[in-house]
């Protein structure tokens, strides 16, 4: 997690590698309540014109908004979380994420977040997060 | 339907409800919470304990209509889905998200929505297919309060055919009576049975003569010159090696022994009986090597 810095423009946020597994594709649909089968049923996903099933938006969604949090720590509040995919993720790939703060205005920073496999930005957006200052630690009361 | 008035008609329903007072099937409720966290790997400790809140991104997921479907949704949507479908594009895929969010839901929170269809694009072409992106706008509330807005872009499109590798021809069988003749192709070597009793020469290869009914042989090598003796051009039923139409030959071998094989080299619709051809070695893929006849080319 991060230190306790002020919020810079142009601070890069350390890469995060996710492990594209069927297993990760195939939880994160149902966590998120999505059953299309492009998302479970490879079968189903190849008469698609898909070459196997593939991550769905919902959960790419959260694994951005968990790199922000990640980075920023427990008291970072999401204001606004906005993505545009590209290339699938598929079972066997490995997503590299990363950011870089943009804008800072006050307590709120923008961060741009790509997230990037062997095809090619499978995802690509913008996070909008409020990071508290930190309360002033310790102290002799 | 022409040339995108399809598409115009898509657009008429820019502006129209797509959920008229959509209620959360769930409450915001922990189990799903943790669920959520777990798929995600989110270890973060404010969406766990007494505290706990909602993960922000998880917005969309209280308004997922799930294994039982949505039922919230407007006619004018509807009719929307059923022209794209129509229309062939049954598939749908999500391109966009945008979410803002004006509170953290808690568990407990009693989600309901409304949203309405933003824009339908032109026609566009994509890797995946061909067809429309739909962008919907919805607002997320607990009571009165506005705690969230979604927008969501999909592309409804007809899947475009996969390339498909074509399966292999058929194996030859390789029997006790047939072997030779598949040891000589794999030489390149077209080998003609010929009985050592009366001579004669026979195609394709038997276990005895049919002439004397002797069982003894050895071979000749064919030369590779023939004639086409009669032919049929194959249209149907198509097999999935194959890619009709094509020409299925019996070739003359100057030998005088008459085999069935392919005409390569020349359009099916030329060949002709009497086509001078030779013989060559053709490779359909690492195991398989057939002998086929080459239209000679002063001959076409
Ligand atoms: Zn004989």
């Amino acid at each position: 997690m991060r230190q306790e810095a002020p919020l810079r423009a142009g601070e890069e946020l350390p890469p995060l590698e996710i492990p594209v597994t069927r297993t990760l594709i195939v939880a994160g649909a149902l966590a998120s309540r999505d059953y299309q089968d492009v998302h479970h049923d490879p079968e189903l996903a190849r008469q698609k014109g898909s070459p196997d099933i593939f991550m769905n938006i919902l959960t790419t969604n959260g694994l951005v908004g968990r790199y922000v949090t990640d980075h920023f720590g427990p008291t970072a509040v999401l204001r606004r979380v906005a993505i545009r995919l590209g290339a699938p993720n598929h079972p066997g790939d490995t997503m590299v994420l990363t950011g870089t703060v943009e804008q800072v205005d006050g307590d709120t920073a923008t961060v741009r977040v790509a997230g990037s496999n062997a095809l090619g930005h499978h995802v690509t957006g913008t996070v909008t997060v409020t990071v508290p200052p930190a309360a002033p630690s310790g102290g002799a009361g | 339907m022409g040339e995108d008035e399809l598409g115009a008609r898509l657009k008429a329903y820019e502006g129209r409800a797509a959920t008229v007072a959509g209620v959360g099937k769930d409450p915001v409720n922990l189990p799903m919470i943790r669920h959520w966290c777990e798929a995600m790997g989110d270890t973060n400790p404010a969406y766990t304990g007494p505290d706990a809140v909602a993960p922000p991104t998880m917005l969309q997921a209280w308004i997922m209509g799930g294994l039982s479907g949505h039922g919230g949704h407007s006619q004018a949507y509807d009719e929307l889905s059923a022209l794209l479908d129509e229309a062939g594009c049954t598939s749908i895929v999500a391109t966009d998200c945008e979410q803002e969010y004006l509170r953290p839901l808690r568990p407990g929170d009693e989600i309901t929505f409304d949203s309405v269809i933003e824009s339908v694009s032109d026609r566009k072409t994509t890797k995946l297919g061909t067809g429309y992106f739909v962008t919907t706008r919805t607002n997320v509330r607990v009571g009165p309060d506005l705690v969230g807005t979604h927008r969501f872009r999909v592309l409804k499109y007809a899947p475009a055919p996969r390339p498909r590798k074509p399966p292999p021809r058929p194996r030859p069988v390789v029997n006790r009576d047939n072997a030779g003749f598949w040891a000589g192709v794999a030489e390149h070597r077209l080998l003609i049975q010929r009985c050592t009793g009366c001579g004669t020469l026979r195609f394709p290869w038997l276990p005895g003569c049919n002439h004397c009914g002797c069982p003894d042989w050895d071979t000749v090598e064919a030369s590779g010159e023939g004639t086409v003796f009669s032919y049929v051009v194959m249209h149907h039923p198509p097999f999935p090696a194959f890619d009709p139409p094509y020409a299925v030959a019996l070739v003359e071998l100057t030998e005088g022994v008459r085999m069935i094989s392919n005409v390569v080299g020349l359009p099916c619709d030329k060949v002709r009986t009497g086509l001078p051809v030779r013989l060559e070695f053709r490779s359909y893929d690492d195991e398989l090597t057939l002998p086929v006849f080459r239209a000679l080319e002063e001959a076409v």
